[in-house]
Formats: structure tokens, C-alpha cells, sequence
């Protein structure tokens, strides 16, 4: 009897362990899938385009839409200004995240937990929702059509979450190591850079990547406050590949892909990091 | 001074919000009542009001519904377990735009690859219009925000599952308990905490999600597929009406503070019985 069970478990296991891999296969390419026909579409040249029936594969490749699409349109411009734009926000949320956090993480003093909830309050509306206020303080400030009107707008919207995760962080590293290092006659700025940053540099990519890229794919406050082809970001720029009349498909898909293949890469090279860093922010 | 620092930005916040709500006040004066009442009787808002909460509560549902069994595969072990994890990762990086453009595109009457997969799978023999009845339009845009959704809501729920130490999970099959029930009473209490942080910030997102309804249908035809927010900014930046949008605006927080409050309500009674 035994002997009969034994076999048939372990063949079980297998035929377990061969279903699970090939579901998990099914799903990441469900995920994959629209990025793939993004990228087949970038390679087919205009009449393939519009071909009917439509074809799966481009029975030409035209890896050349790839070179055309900096021609199209001003894409080298549209890259410059969200990388600015971006890098510059993201800079200014961690040099104000970074002290206020820890601040906040090291010290119970009075007001912390209605600081703690506008923070929260402020990640509850999102730009969106906020868009004709930002859009009519823009114009007292005369900031339309410039960088540094979107650089203020994202920083302030992605601080709250930074700040978050980082005090997060920072709470869950021990005080004793800390004091330790203040024996050893480590002053308190010193500290922070020399101990706590290096212990939370999980928390400290996530904070930043996240800042950078929800800067880089945002669209409705780019949309609002820019009109000249000189300040649009990626998101908004590409657009202009939509025509009243035609959409240049294969330009707008291979401008797409310039933008997005970077970004996954940023992302899943913290991957590692995500998860501890999503934990730290749930957690706490 | 830090303390300062700290403020600002979200002094910063709370004042754009409050100017958000005064656009249509001190602006305008009294005639920021006329607004309201020019949006209250617009005849498209009951639908559009509807079908917001059909949005935000459809979609954060299935979301969760998909990104459970999603999150249970993302942690199990099986070889490639990199590969799906980074392709699971690629909608949240990229922009919702351009994810809602090939969206677009797979959709297509015309091109569109779904149309020749259903026609070489013999499901059906005509090319459809997927987009063409406001009903599934709106089906398919909900379709699509879950799509952007889950890979954000899968990585908190893992986030959740990691903490969860292995030797309670072989504790609990030691004692007998099968797979499911090992999950339902071990593993899901575990994870609640981290699938509460990722129901709320869907809810916000998902509110605020302007994008793939402006890519896709652009709120048409009409206002049929519209939600509150798209509704809001066509008012606003093609009607050019800004204080009329700006009661829409503000009718918007209202809405959002009232999803999160009801959200609050029901984790915090959630908490109480666990």
C-alpha cells in the first residue's frame, strides 16, 4: 500500500510544481503581451500598419522607425526636458524627505501625529483631482510652460509618500547602534550619512525610484501647464504623434518603447528592494 | 527648522486644495452658487456620478480578486520566477498613457490584434468593434485599469506574504490543515494589514485614473463613458469653464473624502475583530 502511495505523491509534486511554473509562465506573459505588440507594431513599416487582414509579425522589419521617430518629432527634446524635470523633483523630495523623516522617525514631538496624517492627507489627493487649483496658481506664478513649474508640482505631490516610507525606514533601525556610534564620538549629521543611509539604502531607492518614475509617467499636469514642444515631457510630447486625422502608430509605439524600457529597467532592478520596501511602508 | 521644512510641502498642499475649493468661492463671488447649479443640472451627471462609483468600486474589487492569486504566484519558487516577476513589474513602470495607447491599439476595429486572434480562433467570423457601444467601451477601460492596477496591488500583497514566516505555514499543514484552509485562516489574517494600504491606494488612484479614459475613448461618445474626473477637466479645459469645473473639482474631494472615510470605517471595524 505504501509503496503505492509513495510513487504517486512524489508524481503529484511534480505534476504540481509543472503547473505552477507554467500558470506563473502564462501570467508574466499576459503582462508582457501588450509591451510585445507595442514593440512589433514600432517594427512594421506605415502600410503595414494599416494592412487587412493585420499581420502578427511585420513581414518587413523596419528597424528604422526606430532612427525616423528622433526625426518626427523633437523626441531628443521631449527626453531632455523629463529627465530635468524629473531628476530635479526627485532630488528636492529626498533632500527635504530625508531629514523631515528621520526627524520625524527619531523624535516623538508634540504635533507628530497630526503631522503624520496631513502627510497622509496630502497622498490622498492626487494631482488630478487638483489640477484647476494647480493650473490657476501656476498662472499667478507665471510658471506656465516652464520646468520649474512642474518640478514644484511633482515634488510636492511625491514628498508625502517618500516621507512615509522613509520614516518607515528609519524607525525600524535601532537606536543602540545609533548611540553606539555617538560613543565612538560620530557627530549626529555624520551619523545619519555614515550609518543610518547606508542600513536604509533599501528604503532610499525605493523612495527615490518611485519619485523619479511617478515624475516621468505623469501626464494630466504635463498636459495642463505645457504647450510648447521646448518644456513637454515624453508623455505629453508623443501625443503629438496623434493626429487629428491619422496617428503615425509605428512613431508613437517606438517613442513609447524609448520611454518605457529604461524605466523597467530603473524598476526591476530594485525589484529585490520593493518588496522589503513596500513591507516597511505597509507595516508601519 | 526641520519642522518647518516638513510643513511646508504640505502646507503647500493643503493650501492648492483650499484654492481648489475658493476658485469657484472668492473668484467668483456668489456666482460660484450658479456653477453648482449649472453642474447639478447638467442631465449627463447621474450617469456620470454612477458610473464613477461603478468605476472605482468595480475596478479596486477585481483588482484585489486578481492580485491575491497573483501575489501567491509572484512567491511561489519555480524556475524563471525573475522573468515573470519583471514582466509582471513592466505595466506599473510604464506610463498609463502609453499602456492605454497599445491598449488602444490591440482594441482597433480595423488593425487591432484581438480582432484577428478571435477571427483566427474562429470565435467569431466578422471584425468587431470592441469600442463601439458605450456599455463595453466602458466594460473594456475597467478592463484595462485592473490590467495597470495589479502589479502595484500583487508586489504590496507579496510584500505582505514575505513577512510571513515559513515554519508557521508548515506548522499549520503539520496540524493538518489543507492548502486553502492554511491560506484563509493563516496566511490571509497575515496579509490584511498590507492589503488594506493597497485597497487605499488603489481607491485614490483609481478615482484620480484620467488617463486611459482620455487615451481610449476620450469620454465618449458624449459623455457616456465619462467619470467624474474626465468630466471635470473636459469641462474645464475644452467648455472653458473654469469655475463650473471647479464645482466639479470640488465635488470631487467631497466623493474621494467620502470613499476614504468609508474605507476608514470599515478597515477600523475590520481591526476590531481581528
Amino acid at each position: 500500500m505504501t509503496t503505492q502511495i509513495a510513487p504517486k505523491r512524489h508524481k503529484r509534486f511534480t505534476g504540481k510544481k509543472v503547473s505552477l511554473t507554467i500558470s506563473a509562465w502564462v501570467l508574466g506573459f499576459l503582462f508582457f503581451a501588450p509591451y510585445l505588440q507595442m514593440l512589433l507594431t514600432a517594427l512594421k513599416p506605415q502600410e503595414e500598419i494599416t494592412a487587412i487582414p493585420p499581420t502578427y509579425f511585420p513581414k518587413e522589419w523596419a528597424f528604422d522607425n526606430f532612427i525616423n521617430v528622433w526625426k518626427e518629432i523633437p523626441l531628443g527634446t521631449f527626453i531632455k526636458s523629463s529627465f530635468i524635470i524629473s531628476m530635479s523633483a526627485t532630488l528636492i523630495v529626498m533632500f527635504i524627505a530625508i531629514p523631515a523623516s528621520y526627524y520625524v522617525a527619531r523624535n516623538d514631538f508634540r504635533g507628530r501625529k497630526p503631522f503624520l496624517f496631513l502627510v497622509l492627507v496630502t497622498q490622498m489627493f492626487a494631482p488630478t483631482a487638483l489640477v484647476i487649483g494647480i493650473f490657476r496658481e501656476i498662472v499667478k506664478l507665471n510658471l506656465v510652460n516652464t520646468y520649474l513649474g512642474l518640478i514644484l508640482v511633482y515634488a510636492a505631490f511625491n514628498m508625502a509618500f517618500s516621507i512615509w516610507i522613509l520614516s518607515s525606514f528609519f524607525s525600524s533601525i535601532p537606536k543602540e547602534i545609533e548611540e553606539a556610534a555617538w560613543i565612538d564620538g560620530c557627530s549626529r549629521f555624520s551619523t545619519l550619512t555614515r550609518i543610518v543611509l547606508p542600513l536604509s539604502l533599501p528604503g532610499l531607492a525605493t523612495a527615490f525610484i518611485f519619485t523619479f518614475i511617478a515624475a516621468w509617467n505623469e501626464f494630466v499636469i504635463a498636459l495642463t501647464l505645457t504647450s510648447s514642444p521646448e518644456q513637454e515631457p515624453l508623455t505629453v510630447g508623443l501625443t503629438a504623434l496623434i493626429g487629428f486625422y491619422q496617428v503615425q502608430w509605428q512613431y508613437l509605439f517606438a517613442g513609447s518603447l524609448i520611454a518605457i524600457v529604461p524605466v523597467v529597467i530603473l524598476f526591476a532592478s530594485i525589484e529585490k528592494w520593493l518588496v522589503g520596501g513596500l513591507t516597511a511602508g505597509s507595516v508601519k | 527648522m526641520i519642522f518647518a521644512f516638513v510643513l511646508w510641502p504640505a502646507f503647500e498642499m493643503i493650501r492648492t486644495s483650499f484654492q481648489e475649493v475658493s476658485t469657484s468661492g472668492i473668484t467668483q463671488g456668489w456666482a460660484g452658487l450658479e456653477n453648482y447649479r449649472t453642474l447639478l443640472v447638467n442631465p449627463d451627471l447621474p450617469n456620470v456620478l454612477i458610473r464613477t462609483f461603478i468605476w472605482v468600486v468595480g475596478i479596486v474589487f477585481f483588482t484585489i480578486l486578481i492580485s491575491l492569486p497573483v501575489a501567491q504566484l509572484l512567491n511561489a519558487k519555480y524556475p524563471g520566477r525573475k522573468l515573470v516577476r519583471w514582466a509582471v513589474i513592466i505595466p506599473w513602470a510604464a506610463s498609463v498613457v502609453m499602456s492605454s495607447t497599445i491598449w488602444k491599439w490591440i482594441l482597433d476595429p480595423y488593425y487591432g490584434v484581438l480582432n484577428k486572434i478571435a477571427i483566427d480562433l474562429n470565435i467569431f467570423s466578422e471584425p468587431i468593434d470592441f469600442l463601439a457601444n458605450p456599455k463595453h467601451s466602458f466594460a473594456w477601460l475597467m478592463l484595462v485599469a485592473v490590467f495597470v492596477s495589479i502589479p502595484f496591488t500583487s508586489f504590496v500583497i507579496l510584500a505582505g506574504l514575505s513577512t510571513i514566516p515559513d515554519d508557521i505555514v508548515e506548522a499549520s499543514t503539520v496540524d493538518g490543515a489543507t492548502a486553502w484552509k492554511g491560506y484563509r485562516h493563516i496566511k490571509f489574517p497575515l496579509i490584511k494589514p498590507a492589503l488594506l494600504v493597497a485597497m487605499a491606494i488603489n481607491l485614490i488612484n483609481i478615482f484620480n485614473a484620467f488617463p486611459i479614459i482620455w487615451v481610449i475613448t476620450g469620454g465618449g461618445p458624449g459623455y457616456e463613458t465619462d467619470t467624474t474626473t474626465t468630466l471635470g477637466y473636459k469641462i474645464s479645459f475644452r467648455d472653458q469653464d473654469i469655475g463650473q469645473s471647479a464645482s466639479m473639482a470640488s465635488i470631487n474631494l467631497i466623493i474621494i473624502l467620502v470613499f476614504i472615510g468609508i474605507f476608514l470605517k470599515v478597515s477600523k471595524s475590520q481591526e476590531r475583530n481581528a
